[in-house]
């Protein structure tokens, strides 16, 4: 039996960004280049504004590069596209609609069992029975699940995570993690996580890149060789985390 | 019984205030400020003969028409100067000059353009309410968080789905505020747009009586009508800010 190699999903080559007016000339990013292959999980870790939002919002192509070109598979990737869908801190689930509304927006009107396809995946997502309520009448990890319901639904190639669960408290943080975990492992994805949480990185994580302070620059790159489930109290995962907070410039008690 | 609770202190102060009005009407023996007593056997009296019902409905329907079709400018034109920049401004200066200008300043170019009739106090109504709702609507587009904007742009959806799934809902919120003000304005007005009706309205109602006979007691009947009205009106656009689609945004 043999596999071939993933390929190359995500190219990023010499991306520079910098953000200009009459008072400050600010360089967020100088010079990234890295490549994420098909259906791996990249978490990218880096200190707070060393510009991990900026360099998201630009690979989802909300954002354009000074220099440099993001590519999807091989091609230069220019706008938004349902290929990729961007979650963010903040999240954007419509509360205008309901959660089933919410999952149809982006499916096609044509689609013929689009109808089914919502409810599929509101139920992939833990969120059976809420189909017809309003976000203000959900909590907040259910508003995530709603939020990557819609994502998954129109079966993106690639989920562009900022800080997705940064908001939620601790424990409700890791319960969303395990359950992204559940869902890859039902829907393999192309993941790219942003995050500020070395510990999250390391429970989802394929790979970490850490991000130098701004103007950002890949500073260091760790696999993640650990299977699922990930314990995150083993020796090799300590030494891992030990090893990333020190590139983060955190050494001592940790 | 909680809503009897709550509302007990302002059924106090009416109560005090009427007293007071009671008091100072018999102390002064004032020939034409009327009693409330007065105030209420003019009411019947304008129930009885029917016309009470008459002026009711004549300023509602004048209202309803002023109102409806500012309405129906406002808001496609408001969402329009919302979306595109170059609408709002080239538009914005203009209705900005034209919003502080009191609709009784219209009064002579009502009559001018439309006459004494109907046409006249709905036009005056229509300019009363109108501006606000544009201004509500336009806001309400302009402050659309930017995340739900990108959310729709990641979607790769259709201009008109963006706009109805979209841009509308997100805007409709401010455009029921901008109705509530609107409605809350053009009642405002009546009283004034109606100087220049036919022989019939709450407006006229009260100049009317004032002229023929200085029946005062009908003028202030005619007042506290204008009054629950009102209230009646503005309860009914709070019925449209509980729906369930723009619950999102008055919560907490």
């Amino acid at each position: 039996m043999h596999t071939k190699p993933p390929s190359i999903k995500i190219g990023v080559q010499n991306i520079r960004k910098g953000f200009q007016n009459e008072k400050v000339n600010l360089q967020v990013i100088e010079g990234l280049d890295f490549e994420v292959r098909e259906g791996e999980f990249v978490a990218i870790v880096g200190p707070s504004g060393c510009g991990k939002t900026t360099l998201m919002n630009i690979m989802a192509g909300f954002l354009a590069p000074d220099t440099g070109v993001v590519t999807v598979d091989g091609k230069p990737r220019a706008q938004p596209n349902a290929r990729g869908i961007l979650i963010t801190q903040q999240g954007s689930v419509f509360p205008w609609l309901t959660v089933k509304q919410n999952l149809l927006f982006g499916l096609p009107e044509g689609l013929a069992n689009r109808d089914a396809l919502a409810d599929e995946y509101a139920a992939l997502v833990g969120l059976k029975g809420f189909e017809n309520n309003y976000p203000h009448e959900l909590s907040g990890g259910m508003l995530k699940r709603a939020e990557i319901a819609r994502a998954l639904v129109v079966k993106p190639e690639i989920l562009y995570m900022d800080e997705p669960f940064s908001a939620l408290d601790a424990l409700m943080s890791l319960r969303m993690q395990n359950e992204l975990l559940r869902i890859l492992s039902i829907e393999r994805h192309t993941v790219l996580l942003i995050t500020h949480d070395v510990e999250e990185a390391i429970h989802l994580a394929d790979r970490i890149l850490v991000l130098s302070p701004r103007p950002a620059r890949i500073q260091a790159s760790f696999d993640v060789p650990f299977a699922h489930p990930r314990r995150l109290s083993s020796p090799e995962a300590q030494a891992l985390r030990v090893a990333i907070l020190k590139e983060l410039g955190v050494t001592g008690t940790v | 019984m909680k809503g009897l609770k709550q509302s007990l202190p302002s059924i106090i102060v009416i109560a005090v205030v009427v007293g007071i009005w009671w008091a100072i009407v018999v102390a002064t023996q004032s020939a034409i400020f009327p009693t409330p007593w007065q105030v209420v056997t003019g009411t019947m009296e304008l129930v009885e003969d029917g016309t009470l019902w008459e002026h009711i409905g004549a300023s509602l329907m004048r209202v309803g028409a002023g109102f409806g079709i500012a309405v129906l400018f406002a808001i496609p034109l408001g969402l329009w100067m919302g979306w595109v920049r170059g609408a709002f401004v080239t538009l914005n200066p203009v209705f900005q000059i034209l919003r502080p200008i009191s609709p009784i300043a219209w009064i002579p170019i009502a009559i001018l353009w439309f006459g004494v009739g109907n046409a006249s106090p709905i036009y005056l109504i229509f300019i009363a309410s109108v501006f606000p709702m544009i201004v509500q609507t336009t806001a309400g587009v302009h402050t659309i968080e930017k995340r739900f904007l990108r959310a729709a742009e990641n979607f790769g959806v259709s201009r008109k789905k963006l706009f109805l799934q979209v841009v509308f809902p997100a805007t409709l919120p401010q455009i029921i505020v901008g109705m509530r003000i609107g409605l809350g304005v053009a009642w405002l007005v009546v009283v004034a747009a109606e100087m220049i009706a036919l022989r019939s309205g709450l407006g006229y109602l009260i100049i009317d009586s004032r002229n023929a006979g200085n029946r005062y007691d009908l003028v202030i009947a005619g007042m506290i009508i204008i009054g629950l009205i009102g209230l009646m009106l503005d309860g009914i656009m709070r019925l449209l800010e509980s729906m369930k689609v723009v619950r999102w945004r008055y919560a907490h």
